[in-house]
């Protein structure tokens, strides 16, 4: 025994570089193979640009180009307008690991862990031993810094190699150049879904992509409004793990437990508290910084004993159906699609972590029958690219019956089969993603339950949609009979036999025996002189909303709608427009009797047999096509005598 | 020679005031005619022939097929009528392109307008031939010891004897052959034999079996003409000849065989104008398939289906079809005439067809 053993192994126990901690992990990274290592780059690039861009309330214009596609070696560049990044921060960002502003804030962002972008520097430099390159400019008429960061792998720091100001034509932004191996070839599709993607969720952004070969590719910006900035919350009782509670009391400024628990965590008022110290039998008086591990574990257990109430969801910031549907029109215009259907779920909680669904379905067009339907996922605005199989959205699609909407699906149970492309969009303060690459949602109940209610939704608009279609097709037909083949059939009979034409009213009323509704919608640009500035809604949004929108210049959505009693008796009945939330009304005629954010009523006087009524208004602070179709509801008449319009259920 | 037209005149001109009246009634245009269809066709004890039943169907302005058909109903008939006031005549085809010019009363296809031209018989129980109108071609044959006497173009009497006067496709026989335009002279034949197929009507041709055996050949040209039918059934009722139809043995070639001896369910309101009802079935029958061993094909899905549909079918519920088509569709074969030449080309003549003519009792010699 002339060695202890503890000193040989301690020769051999040291830090591990993050190189090697790199290296062994970079599949899980999403590092794996050429191809993920090309979109992955892409993606924390375009992330960080994004984020930095909306935490300042700039419209995101960002330019992403690839470039020297030879060897399996590519220079990727991603260029933003945000608000550029602090000379003595560059290094840290982009050349150390886990390190970022994000990663103990709960709230809705899009990179958490701060691996992201330094990830994609240290990858370069291990494939290609080349150094990235950082451009930063944070102020107009101050020059822009470059610098040239490596980063050294055995102390997780920042090197810089070089570092110099040059002028940039900017105002302000950010630019970083790194050089990887990745296979370009078999990647570009990818990148391209993947900036075509984000587009759609990030509407506010302007996406520019330039290829090897020089093709360029714009993604426009479709709305000039921010998100609604995402707010800090506190931690919620529910959702706390022991270590973090532990963690959280040691740093506490609180001398009591009970000011501790209200002061740090959400949802914890007075009657809470005390309930939660009397089911842990704890004194809420304890000093939280001296209180032993079983205090604490009884402390945790009672979170989950007692009813707490759910954190507060606003601090959400989820897209809106009406920007869904236009980012969905706008990058589906190709296919020209039959319609397009939107849904958004109230915010709901999971463990303590609030979430929101948004979902949306485009249909038809020339979107392939035969093939499963084109599933998009997004998480907190990023795309989802891999692991579809194993994400919660598409075991929830994979739950509904979506035969009786229309779709093929084998013993109604799997991705369902036909022209459609379905999108789903969660938002939360924390997305539990199945694995650190954050490719798939995993399966928590709630989350499932409320895909599933949203779709649902999306699917009963599909139905309606589609039976609307098939009723006003068979109407169409009738119009046609009564205005064209009838009167014709009449002057050939008549003429034949020397007579005069006769008069066809009755019969036409006859054959219609429907009260018919047939709408137009037009749009009217506003040239607005003045240069507008970005809006960036703040909470609470509800009263400041509709403010903000009239400034903005656009189009007023002018809805004629024109309703003719094709009925034998004369009928009189209420109307109601549907009408977006976020629609300002201008012009109504004739008067209704009520106008609320979500409808406008009229009670409409009598319409005799074979008579015409028009009824009209004007929508304002949409974009032209975002409001696209009528959606009619009719009341005090029979539904079944009204083609155009359903019946009203209440609201 | 000219025709009096009046009475067609006043039959189309009686379907315009039915609509203008109910025009004039406030009531939504109709007319109404017997469901053109298989579940509608009646076996007339007093003519011997199928005839469409009581079951009818309205064609109403209510629906935009209805309203359409009625304004096309009209267009045809004042197109019909001008061609009676300028003494035209036009073939279905023409008539078909002509529709075109119709607007939106124009066909989409041939089919639609050649069978609003046969509704327009159903209606007003006149002929396609009072409304001016002709099939584009028929090209039915016949050789035989036959002397046809027809009218020809310029209005000269021309005698044709079906085997001296004509070549080896024989005489073609004319969309018109009523009385006026076609008799029959000097006929010195036992019977017709009605043949489905070009291939073996050319065979018993060049074996001569028109002479050595007495008979009339008829080429049917597939499923026969109007023409075809009615020459067949003048030649039988004037000439008193035996019609036995020879076809291939598949549930296509029945049909054939139905329409000659039955009537055909798209002309049942003309079948007993059309249709010859002491014609008989020859061959070939599935049961040859069996007792003459030919070579066969297999039946499709299609012909399975259309052997099911025949046993449905009124015209085919006597024993010997319902036997013949339950064998057929046990043995899931089919066969042709021409399988026939399995055992030599004069097989047909020298065996075969003597064998079944005993069969049905008209072999001599």
């Amino acid at each position: 025994m002339s060695k202890i053993a503890a000193y040989e192994l301690a020769k051999k126990q040291k830090e591990i570089s993050v190189a090697e901690f790199f290296e062994r992990n970079k599949h899980i990274l999403g590092f794996g193979n050429p191809t993920r290592a090309l979109i992955t780059s892409v993606k924390e690039g375009v992330d960080n640009s994004l984020d930095a861009c909306e935490e300042v309330g700039i419209l995101p214009d960002i330019n992403v180009e690839i470039r020297n596609h030879e060897d399996g070696e590519c220079k990727i560049i991603v260029e933003d307008n945000g608000p550029g990044i602090i000379k003595q921060q560059i290094p840290h960002i982009f050349g150390r690991l886990l390190y970022g502003s994000r990663f103990h804030a709960i709230r809705q962002s899009r990179g958490q862990q701060g691996i992201g972008i330094s990830a994609v520097v240290l990858y370069g430099q291990l494939t290609t031993g080349k150094h990235t390159r950082i451009i930063s400019k944070i102020k107009e008429d101050r020059p822009a810094v470059v610098m040239e960061l490596a980063i050294d792998t055995n102390k997780n720091r920042p090197e810089i190699l070089n570092e110099d100001i040059i002028h940039w034509d900017k105002p302000t932004g950010t630019r970083i150049e790194v050089n990887i191996v990745a296979d370009y070839t078999r990647g570009r599709r990818f990148v391209y879904d993947y900036l075509q993607s984000t587009s759609i969720v990030n509407p506010h952004a302007q996406i520019v992509f330039r290829e090897p070969d020089g093709t360029k590719h714009v993604f426009e910006r479709t709305t000039d409004i921010l998100p609604r900035k995402s707010v800090e919350i506190k931690p919620h009782p529910h959702g706390i793990e022991l270590g973090t509670l532990i963690k959280m009391a040691k740093h506490t400024n609180s001398r009591k437990l009970s000011a501790f628990l209200k002061k740090e965590f959400s949802s914890m008022g007075e009657r809470t508290t005390n309930a939660v110290c009397e089911t842990a039998q704890l004194d809420k008086n304890l000093d939280p910084k001296k209180m032993t591990r079983e205090q604490f574990l009884a402390l945790h257990q009672a979170f989950k004993k007692v009813k707490i109430m759910a954190p507060s969801t606003d601090c959400l910031s989820p897209i809106g159906e009406t920007l869904i549907k236009r980012s969905l029109k706008h990058e589906t215009k190709d296919i020209s699609p039959e319609f397009i259907v939107t849904a958004t779920r109230p915010p709901s909680v999971y463990s303590g972590n609030p979430f929101q669904v948004e979902v949306g379905v485009v249909y038809g067009g020339s979107l392939p029958k035969d093939k499963p339907v084109k599933l998009l996922r997004f998480a907190n605005r990023v795309p989802l690219l891999y692991q579809q199989g194993d994400c919660v959205s598409t075991s929830a699609i994979s739950d509904i019956d979506w035969r009786r909407y229309g779709l093929e699906q084998p013993n109604g149970k799997g991705i369902p089969i036909g022209p459609a492309i379905f999108l789903t969009h969660v938002s939360s303060t924390l997305i539990p993603f199945t694995s650190e690459s954050k490719e798939a949602i995993a399966d928590i109940p709630e989350i499932e339950n409320e895909i599933k209610l949203a779709f649902r939704e999306c699917a009963r608009k599909m139905q309606s949609h589609i039976h609307k279609k098939v009723r006003r097709a068979k109407t169409r037909e009738k119009f046609e009979l009564i205005t064209k083949i009838l009167p014709e059939i009449a002057k050939k009979s008549a003429g034949m036999l020397n007579k005069p034409i006769p008069i066809l009213d009755n019969i036409i009323t006859k054959i219609m025996d429907v009260v018919w509704i047939e709408d137009l919608i037009e749009y009217e640009k506003i040239i607005n002189p003045e240069k507008h500035h970005p809006t960036q809604t703040t909470l609470p949004s509800a009263d400041t909303h509709p403010i903000d929108r009239e400034r903005e210049p656009g189009y007023i959505t002018k809805s004629t709608i024109m309703i003719v009693n094709y009925k034998r008796k004369p009928q009189r009945f209420n109307l109601y427009a549907v009408i977006p939330e976020d629609a300002v009304v201008g012009t109504v005629t004739p008067k209704p009797v009520k106008i609320t954010k979500n409808y406008i009523k009229w009670r409409l006087d009598t319409i005799p047999p074979a008579n015409k009524v028009d009824v009209y208004f004007e929508l304002a602070g949409l974009n032209k096509g975002d409001f696209d179709e009528n959606d009619l509801y009719v009341e005090n008449i029979n539904p079944a005598y009204v083609i155009g319009a359903d019946k009203w259920e209440g609201e | 020679m000219m025709r009096d037209y009046t009475h067609v005149i006043e039959k189309l001109d009686g379907i315009a005031a039915k609509i203008y009246n109910d025009l004039i009634n406030n009531e939504i245009p109709f007319i109404r005619l017997p469901t053109r269809a298989k579940s509608n066709i009646r076996f007339d004890e007093k003519l011997n022939v199928w005839k469409y039943g009581k079951n009818t169907a309205e064609r109403s302005a209510k629906s935009l097929d209805g309203a359409n058909m009625l304004l096309r109903t009209m267009y045809m008939i004042e197109f019909i009528k001008s061609m009676i006031k300028t003494n035209k005549s036009s073939t279905l085809r023409e008539m078909y392109y002509i529709s075109e010019g119709w607007n939106l009363a124009k066909f989409n296809s041939q089919q639609e307008s050649d069978l609003l031209a046969e509704d327009l018989e159903v209606i007003t129980r006149c002929m396609r031939e009072d409304f001016k109108l002709r099939p584009e071609e028929d090209g039915a044959r016949i050789i035989g010891d036959i002397t046809i006497e027809e009218v020809t173009r310029n209005g000269t009497k021309k005698k044709i004897h079906c085997q001296d006067d004509v070549g080896d496709a024989g005489y073609s026989i004319p969309y018109n052959v009523e009385p006026e335009k076609i008799s029959f002279k000097n006929v010195n034949a036992d019977f017709i034999l009605a043949i489905e197929t070009g291939g073996m009507f050319d065979r018993l041709a060049e074996n001569n079996f028109d002479e050595t055996h007495n008979a009339i050949l008829i080429h049917l040209k597939g499923q026969p003409a109007r023409s075809t039918r009615r020459f067949i059934k003048r030649l039988n009722e004037e000439k008193n000849l035996p019609v036995l139809v020879f076809t291939d043995c598949d549930p296509w070639s029945y049909r054939i065989f139905a329409s000659i001896a039955y009537g055909a369910i798209k002309t049942a309101h003309i079948s007993e104008y059309l249709a010859t009802p002491a014609s008989q079935f020859l061959g070939v029958t599935p049961s040859d398939i069996e007792n003459y061993k030919l070579p066969t094909d297999k039946l499709t899905k299609e012909d399975i289906k259309a052997l099911k549909s025949e046993l449905a079918d009124p015209r085919f519920q006597d024993p010997f079809w319902k036997h013949e088509i339950k064998l057929q569709l046990n043995l899931g074969k089919k066969s042709e005439q021409q399988a026939l030449a399995k055992y030599g080309l004069d097989y047909v003549t020298d065996t075969y067809l003597p064998e079944k003519l005993a069969e049905v009792g008209i072999y001599k010699k």
